[in-house]
């Protein structure tokens, strides 16, 4: 039985981006606010100092920030008529826990989505006509326009210290940003990072043939910066242990410091760390949430009662938590109806490496988590739809981020692996390979959707969330198409041909797998729309079904881009905190 | 010395203070890279290894190990699991002019430690039933532990090897021999009774990996001596004034630190 606790305001669930904005935004308001993440309490200082936070056995290969598999994880089957199976061990993607949640150790690649990536159906049916669009495809604009989210991306990137080059500056393009960028009402808050020599010879090659490279839009801080709320950041060290390691400097912007300090700061606000939500308690109605059901560490449940929940627990928790509590009507895909567990999207990666002359030397462990340079020419609509035959596209990048020999100790194609002349080939080749690496926007489709597992079951005892997916048909030209380029930016690299394709990673003509790790950039489940038939939130992230239920995060996203999600996420999160504070708040219910 | 006695072998087991092997993510065929920004080539291409010719593992002229001395003894491997470990490790990371062979460099100790710990008895791996066979993109279903993998894939190897090699065991095999059994292995040219061939491979491959390129701290890699053969500096370098003064040139340090060198 569990333990009823005095009630509170709000419940907010999840100490990530999501959680750790909805915690700042709602702290101030002299509401009574708890905070329950499932992880432990972490901070920069002890738990992210060097040289321990360089471990790459313990953080890279073992992933010590990743959730716990043993108590949950989700089942996977690539179509309906397959039996789902477990996740046993880390694959395709990596969900994180701990205070912060994945923003502690994610790699700081800070985008604002391109203007079409916000109304995929509409630009693209306006554009090529409805043939465009196959049938199965649940294509769907966001309710909101770039216009509207975009000073929510400004104040976002203004928290991160987000390094780069505006593009596009009120209309106006700039030289060495992204041209396809949609209109930005400010430059971003810190220059760009110093390139890396790969870094350079991509944007050498790629204007060689046409394209128009820039810098990554960085999370890891160029300099010394203090953002708006006063919290400071610092320079990035180039460490090279980013991705999956928590940052030593500040300078990787994460919740668990640019978030929690100021929601802590009041008085009213409490963190309860090793809280495991297990379900959000409805009134007999199913229309009202009463609050939360949740497990500390000793596995004693307790009931924390609450007038308004905030899911911020990534998306495979947000739609497990939302179906497994009864918040609104789970999808089925034989109708095509039903809305939780809807549009589920994930993200493609691959690409080709490139063997460099042995004059060249690359400094591999010189590098962060989102060190790199990109094109967009193939990406968003900036392309023809109809001469390409798909829709999305991908963009293409070189970068630098982690040099670890644990990690990165390439040899050339058809070198021994292992014994004599291995550690030869190693040696020669560690220095002078680099990668040209794509990333592709995957659209959402009748057929792949997530769901409750009907057999196996987590720790407590719930059904596992159930996913079913594969590439479909615009996906894989998509990645077709994309390795080509790839291919022909490695060829003008190195002036050799072929290159070579990068093992491990999505290629066209497989079905998905979920076993190599690609992106933790899963989207959908709980989309945001204007219609509940084909959204399970409003505009707002709020439940159509339990008003006094608000959902944050990539789930709200109607299908992926080919870039990454948290610049809207984050966005998103600031939007959605403030129509809680300046609208709900004022007169609860709904508010579309 | 070209082939080993059992006699041999349990005498060297007692003069020298050998580690086992540290286990791989059970099924991993690449390094488990999470990259942010695409970089194929972070990757290790499983391109097969043209078979290395037969060589004698004790010959080169290694540099001498530096750095604390592995462990001496094991904690999870029994002395014929122990044998096998050695003489893979040694098969896979053979002395050279780059490098002393994997067991002098603590290889063996670095894996004996990892399959004793949380991680090579499964705690962090879903591992509720039912059990069953999946397609090979569903990834890794069965009930063994990393330590399992490695513990039930040793008797099977071995058993094979009895069969084919007159009463021999992997590690009492010729050293040409031992070096064509594990090409056969690694491509699953050899069926075991109990773990899949690849699944077995991988995990002993990538545990290998690990005791080689992992922080001396767990007990691998002695002297850093795979960092040192790669030219990378180590854990504690700040890059923000080097990136660029650096560039294009081969950043190198005479003594690259390790977590332990730091602590
Ligand atoms: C290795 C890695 C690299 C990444 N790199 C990038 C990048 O470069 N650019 C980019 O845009 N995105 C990146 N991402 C994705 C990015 O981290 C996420 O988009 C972002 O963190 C999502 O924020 P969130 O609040 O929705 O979820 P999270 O940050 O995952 O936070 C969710 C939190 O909720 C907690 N939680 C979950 N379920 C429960 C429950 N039932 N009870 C209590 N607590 C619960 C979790 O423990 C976690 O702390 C990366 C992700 C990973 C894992
Ligand atoms: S590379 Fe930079 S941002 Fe990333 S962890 Fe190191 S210092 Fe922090």
């Amino acid at each position: 039985m569990a333990t009823r606790l005095p009630p509170v305001d709000v419940v907010i669930v999840g100490s990530g981006w999501t959680g750790g904005i909805a915690a700042k935004e709602l702290a101030p308001t002299g509401l009574k606010v708890v905070m329950l993440e499932r992880g432990k309490f972490q901070d920069t200082s002890p738990d992210f100092l060097a040289p321990q936070s360089h471990d790459a056995l313990k953080y890279s290969r073992r992933l010590e920030l990743a959730q716990d598999l043993s108590k949950e994880t989700i089942t996977f089957r690539n179509d309906m008529s397959q039996t789902a199976l477990p996740m046993r061990q880390y694959g395709f993607f990596i969900p994180g826990s701990g205070l912060g949640g994945s923003g502690a150790h994610w790699s700081g690649l800070t985008w604002r989505w391109g203007e079409w990536e916000h109304r995929m159906l509409s630009g693209t049916v306006e554009k090529y006509g409805k043939s465009m669009v196959p049938e199965d495809m649940n294509l769907q604009d966001w309710p909101i326009s770039y216009k509207d989210i975009e000073p929510y991306y400004d104040r976002f990137e203004k928290v991160c210290g987000v390094s780069g080059k505006a593009g596009n500056l009120r209309g106006r393009i700039q030289k060495g940003g992204n041209p396809f960028e949609a209109p930005r009402s400010s430059e971003y808050p810190l220059p760009p990072m110093t390139p890396s020599q790969s870094m350079l010879m991509f944007e050498a090659a790629t204007k060689r043939l046409g394209y128009n490279p820039f810098p990554i839009p960085a999370s890891n801080c160029s300099d010394n910066y203090v953002n708006p709320d006063g919290i400071a950041l610092g320079q990035c060290h180039y460490c090279g242990h980013c991705t999956n390691y928590g940052c030593e400097a500040n300078a990787k912007a994460s919740p668990h410091f640019t978030m929690m300090p100021l929601a802590r700061a009041n008085k009213d606000f409490e963190l309860r760390t090793n809280a495991m939500v297990l379900k959000v308690n409805l009134d007999s109605t199913g229309k009202r949430a009463t609050g939360v059901t949740y497990a500390d560490a000793r596995g004693r449940e307790f009931e924390q009662p609450a007038d308004l929940v905030i899911l911020g627990a990534f998306v495979t928790g947000n739609v497990q938590l939302m179906l497994h509590s009864g918040i609104g009507t789970p999808y089925d895909p034989k109708t095509n109806s039903g809305v939780v567990g809807r549009n589920y999207a994930y993200q493609s990666l691959g690409g080709a490496r490139v063997e460099i002359d042995r004059d060249t030397y690359m400094n591999p462990f010189m590098g962060s988590g989102a060190l790199g340079t990109w094109i967009d020419d193939f990406a968003s609509d900036n392309f023809d739809f109809a001469k390409a035959g798909f829709i999305g596209g991908a963009g293409i990048s070189a970068g630098q981020n982690s040099g670890d020999p644990l990690t990165y100790h390439p040899t050339s194609p058809g070198k021994p692996r292992w014994g004599a002349g291995w550690k030869k080939a190693m040696a020669e080749t560690y220095q002078h390979t680099m990668g040209v690496g794509f990333q592709g926007a995957v659209m959402s489709y009748r057929q792949n959707y997530l769901d409750l597992d009907p057999t196996y079951r987590d720790a407590w005892g719930r059904p596992l969330l159930r996913l079913t997916f594969d590439w479909q048909e615009n996906e894989q030209k998509v990645m077709a198409a994309t390795f080509a380029r790839c291919q022909q930016i490695a060829g003008e690299i190195s002036g050799k041909r072929p290159a070579v394709a990068s093992p491990g990673r999505a290629m066209a003509g497989r079905r998905f797998s979920s076993v190599p790790y690609q992106t933790s950039h899963n989207t959908g489940g709980a989309v945001f729309g204007n219609d509940p038939r084909t959204s399970a939130v409003n505009k707002y992230c709020q439940s159509w079904d339990v008003p006094n239920v608000f959902v944050l995060g990539a789930s709200a996203l109607p299908q992926n881009a080919a870039r990454n999600p948290t610049g809207p996420v984050g966005a998103l999160a600031f939007w959605a905190a403030d129509a809680i504070v300046n609208k709900y708040l004022k007169r609860p219910g709904r508010l579309v | 010395m070209s082939e080993r006695t059992t006699t041999d072998r349990r005498t060297l087991l007692k003069l020298a203070g050998l580690g086992v092997g540290a286990a791989a993510v059970p099924g991993a065929v690449v390094a488990q890279q999470t990259d942010p920004v695409p970089q194929p080539g972070a990757a290790p291409v499983p391109a097969p290894p043209s078979p290395p010719s037969g060589h004698d593992m004790s010959a080169h002229a290694a540099p001498a190990p530096t750095g604390v001395a592995p462990p001496a003894g094991y904690i999870f491997l029994d002395s014929d699991e122990a044998s096998f470990i050695e003489a893979f490790v040694d098969t896979l990371i053979p002395a050279d002019e780059f490098s002393a062979k994997g067991t002098d460099l603590g290889v063996a100790a670095f894996i004996d430690r990892q399959l004793y710990s949380g991680w090579g008895r499964g705690n962090n791996m879903y591992m509720q039933g039912p059990f069953r066979e999946g397609t090979p993109e569903q990834g890794y279903q069965l009930a063994l532990s990393p330590a399992d993998i490695v513990r039930v894939g040793i008797a099977d190897v071995n058993a094979w090897v009895r069969k084919a090699h007159e009463d021999n065991s992997f590690d009492t095999i010729e050293d040409a021999v031992r070096v064509d059994v594990v090409t056969q292995l690694e491509a699953g040219k050899i069926e075991l009774k109990e773990v899949p061939t690849s699944v077995f491979f991988n995990m002993l491959f990538q545990l290998t990996m690990d005791g080689f390129f992992s922080d001396p701290v767990y007990g691998g890699n002695r002297g850093k001596a795979s960092w040192k053969l790669l030219g990378y500096p180590g854990v504690g370098e700040m890059y923000s004034d080097k990136i660029a003064e650096w560039r294009n040139k081969p950043f190198r340090v005479e003594e690259p630190l390790s977590i332990q060198d730091m602590s």
